[in-house]
C-alpha cells in the first residue's frame, strides 16, 4: 500500500508550480515591455550606407524595412466604389507581357472615345493602379506602343533623378532637357525603377525634397504669379507643405512645351481650371485637332494637386500624405504608411484621426460626394458629346471653318473642363464644390456651343 | 508528515524568483509612476503622446492634469478608475489589439463629463439641463479641445485644424 503524500508536501508542490508559472508570466511581460521600449528608442538601424547615388529601393529598404514593406504593397489592386480597379487577367503577348491589367475606361464608358477622337487616349485608357505598376503600365500602354512619344513621359513614370543627373553630367536640369528630346524607347532604357525612395527623400537625413524639374519650374512660376520672386521649393517650403509637394511632383496637369517637348506645368496664372485654360489660350497650345468636330482640343491630365488646392482639406492644412500615407503604428513606433492608396481603404488611420464618426458613416459621406460628382459628370459628358455630334453633322454637311469657329472654341473649353474633373482621381472628393462648379460651367459652355450652331429661326408672325 | 526539505527549497526558490522578476518588471516598466499624478506617466507607452502634447498646449494645462479630468474627484473613485483603466490599457497594449485612433470609452466619458461639471458648476448649472444626446448636454461635444487639442481635430474651438 502506498502511503498518502503528506498535505504539506502537496502545498509545497503547488507553490513551486505557481511560482514557476508566475515567473514565466513575468518574464513574458518583461520581454514584451523590453521590445516596446526598444522600438520606441531605435527608429531605424543603419545597416547599409546610403548615398545620393543609390537608386534601388531594396537597398534603402534594408535601413527602413517597415517603410519599404509598405511601399512594396502598392502592388495591391483593390477598388473602391468609384476608383481603382481589381486586377484583370491579360494574356501576355510579345508586345505586352503583362499578366494583369486594370479595367479599360474606354470599354466602361464609350463616350470617352468620342471625347478623344483622333488622339492616342481614344485607343487605350485604363483605370489607375498602384505606384508599383507605373513604369510597366507606361511601357506597354498602346498610347506608347502605337504612337510616337517623347522621353518627356518618363518624368513621372520612373525614378528619373539619377538617370537625369547621369544624362546631364551631374546637372539635373540639363539631363531633364536631354531626356525630353529622346524618343521614348531610347529614354526608357535609362530608367530601371518606378518611383523610389530617392525621388522624395534626401539620402542622408531622409528629409523630403523635390527632384522633379517639372515641379521645380511649375511651383516657381506659380509663386511668381503670387509675387514671390525666385521661389526655391527645396529651401523655402515648410515640412507640411512638402508632404503635399512631393506628390504634386507628378499628380498634376501638364503639357509638353514647344518642339523641345519641355515638360511644363501650366501654373503661370494660378491653379484653377480657368487659370490653366487661359494660360493655354495665351500660349496658343492645342493637344490635337478633334477627329469628329475639327475643334482644337486639349487633354487634361490627372490634376489632383490643383483640385486638392481648391478644397477644404487643403485650406485646413491637411497634406496629401495625411490621408494617403497616414501615420500608422508599428508596435510602439509611428511611421508614415508608405502603402500609398485610397483613404477609403484605410479610413481609421486616414480619416478618424480628425473626424470622430464611425467608419461606415465616413465612407457613406465620401461616397455620397463621389456619387453626386459622377452623376453630374455624366450630365456634362452627355452635353459635350451632343455638341461634338452637332459639330460633326455641320462639318460633314460642308459648313465652313469660320462658321464653326465659335462652337469649336466652346467645345475646347467645355471638354477641357469636363476632363479636368473626369481625369482627376478623386471623383470630386478633393474639392467637391469646385468639381461641381467646373462641371456646371462645362455644361454651360456646351450649351453655348450648340447655340452658336443654331441661331434661332425667324419668328413666324401671325 | 515531514515535507522533504528539497521540495520546500524548490518551492521557495521559485516563489522568490517570481517575486524578484515581478518586482524588477514593475520597476523596469516604471510601475510606480502610475501611482502619481504626473501626466508624463500616461504617455509612458507613447500611445497617448498626441494627447500629452496636446495637453501641454491646451487651455487646461495650468489648472488640470490628466487625472483631474479623467478620474473622479474622490479618493476611492480615483484609484479604482486608475486600476481599472491601468489594467485594460496594459492588456490591450500588450496584446496590441485596440482601435486606432484611440477613442474615449463610455464610462471614461461619463467621468470626464462629471469632472467638467465639478469645477465649472457655478457656470454650467443653468445650461447643463439643456437637452443633448441622452438627455443632458455634453460639455466635450462642443468643447473637445479644451483638455488636449489634437492635430486637426474637427470641431476644435481654437480655430479649426492646425497648420
Amino acid at each position: 500500500m502506498i502511503p498518502k503524500p503528506p498535505s504539506a508536501a502537496r502545498v509545497a508542490l503547488i507553490a513551486a508550480l505557481a511560482g514557476g508559472l508566475a515567473t514565466i508570466a513575468a518574464t513574458l511581460l518583461l520581454i514584451n515591455i523590453f521590445e516596446r521600449k526598444q522600438e520606441a528608442r531605435n527608429p531605424f538601424f543603419r545597416v547599409v550606407e546610403l548615398t545620393d547615388e543609390v537608386e534601388d529601393p531594396a537597398i534603402w529598404g534594408k535601413n527602413f524595412p517597415l517603410q519599404y514593406d509598405a511601399y512594396l504593397r502598392t502592388v495591391d489592386q483593390v477598388r473602391t466604389r468609384f476608383g481603382g480597379s481589381e486586377a484583370l487577367p491579360h494574356t501576355p503577348t510579345e508586345a505586352d507581357p503583362r499578366g494583369q491589367v486594370a479595367q479599360s475606361r474606354l470599354e466602361e464608358d464609350p463616350r470617352l472615345k468620342t471625347f478623344w477622337a483622333g488622339y492616342a487616349f481614344s485607343v487605350d485608357f485604363r483605370k489607375k493602379r498602384g505606384h508599383a505598376y507605373m513604369l510597366e503600365d507606361q511601357t506597354f500602354t498602346q498610347r506608347v506602343q502605337q504612337f510616337k512619344q517623347p522621353g518627356t513621359c518618363l518624368h513621372c513614370h520612373a525614378s528619373v533623378y539619377l538617370p537625369y543627373k547621369k544624362a546631364g553630367g551631374g546637372d539635373l536640369m540639363k539631363g531633364f532637357e536631354i531626356v525630353n528630346h529622346m524618343p521614348y524607347a531610347e529614354a526608357r532604357k535609362l530608367a530601371s525603377h518606378p518611383v523610389s525612395c530617392i525621388d522624395c527623400h534626401e539620402s542622408q537625413t531622409m528629409q523630403l525634397r523635390i527632384t522633379r524639374p517639372g515641379f521645380l519650374e511649375g511651383i516657381k512660376a506659380l509663386k511668381a504669379s503670387q509675387g514671390v520672386i525666385d521661389y526655391d521649393v527645396n529651401t523655402m517650403a515648410t515640412r507640411q507643405e512638402m508632404r503635399s509637394f512631393v506628390c504634386g511632383q507628378c499628380h498634376v496637369e501638364y503639357y509638353f512645351k514647344g518642339p523641345e517637348k519641355r515638360l511644363t506645368y501650366p501654373w503661370h496664372k494660378g491653379l484653377k481650371v480657368e487659370n490653366i485654360y487661359d494660360y493655354y489660350e495665351e500660349a496658343g497650345f492645342t493637344d490635337w485637332t478633334h477627329a469628329k468636330s475639327g475643334a482644337p482640343t486639349l487633354k487634361a491630365q490627372h490634376p489632383e494637386f490643383e483640385m486638392w488646392n481648391q478644397g477644404v482639406h487643403a485650406r485646413s492644412g491637411v497634406a496629401c500624405a495625411d490621408c494617403h500615407m497616414p501615420y500608422t503604428r508599428v508596435g510602439a513606433m509611428k511611421i508614415s504608411d508608405h502603402h500609398v492608396r485610397s483613404p477609403l481603404l484605410n479610413i481609421n488611420n486616414s480619416c478618424q484621426t480628425c473626424h470622430r464618426f464611425s467608419e461606415s458613416e465616413i465612407l457613406a459621406r465620401a461616397e455620397d460626394i463621389q456619387a453626386k460628382t459622377v452623376a453630374l459628370r455624366n450630365v456634362a459628358m452627355d452635353a459635350v458629346v451632343a455638341l461634338i455630334t452637332d459639330l460633326e453633322t455641320q462639318k460633314n454637311a460642308g459648313a465652313s471653318d469660320e462658321a464653326l469657329k465659335a462652337a469649336r472654341s466652346h467645345q475646347r473649353r467645355a471638354q477641357f473642363y469636363v476632363d479636368f474633373v473626369e481625369s482627376e482621381n478623386s471623383n470630386g472628393f478633393h474639392a467637391p464644390q469646385e468639381a461641381t462648379r467646373i462641371l456646371g460651367e462645362a455644361i454651360d459652355y456646351a450649351r453655348k456651343g450648340q447655340l452658336a450652331l443654331r441661331p434661332l429661326p425667324p419668328v413666324a408672325r401671325k | 508528515m515531514r515535507v522533504p526539505l528539497k521540495l520546500v527549497v524548490a518551492a521557495s526558490t521559485l516563489l522568490g524568483m517570481a517575486a524578484g522578476l515581478g518586482a524588477f518588471t514593475f520597476v523596469y516598466a516604471r510601475g510606480s509612476s502610475y501611482l502619481t499624478n504626473d501626466p508624463k506617466a500616461c504617455a509612458n507607452c507613447h500611445i497617448m503622446t498626441e494627447q500629452y502634447e496636446g495637453w501641454m498646449k491646451g487651455s487646461h494645462h495650468a489648472v488640470a492634469t490628466c487625472n483631474d479630468c479623467h478620474t473622479p474627484h474622490n479618493f476611492v473613485g480615483k484609484y479604482m478608475t486608475k486600476a481599472r483603466n491601468g489594467f485594460w490599457h496594459s492588456y490591450y497594449f500588450t496584446t496590441q489589439t485596440f482601435h486606432e485612433p484611440i477613442r474615449i470609452g463610455a464610462s471614461s466619458l461619463a467621468i470626464t463629463e462629471s469632472t467638467c461639471r465639478d469645477c465649472h458648476r457655478d457656470m454650467v448649472e443653468a445650461i447643463a439641463s439643456h437637452p443633448g444626446r441622452g438627455g443632458e448636454a455634453s460639455c466635450v461635444r462642443c468643447h473637445p479641445s479644451v483638455g488636449h487639442r489634437e492635430f486637426g481635430a474637427v470641431g476644435s474651438v481654437a480655430g479649426g485644424a492646425g497648420h
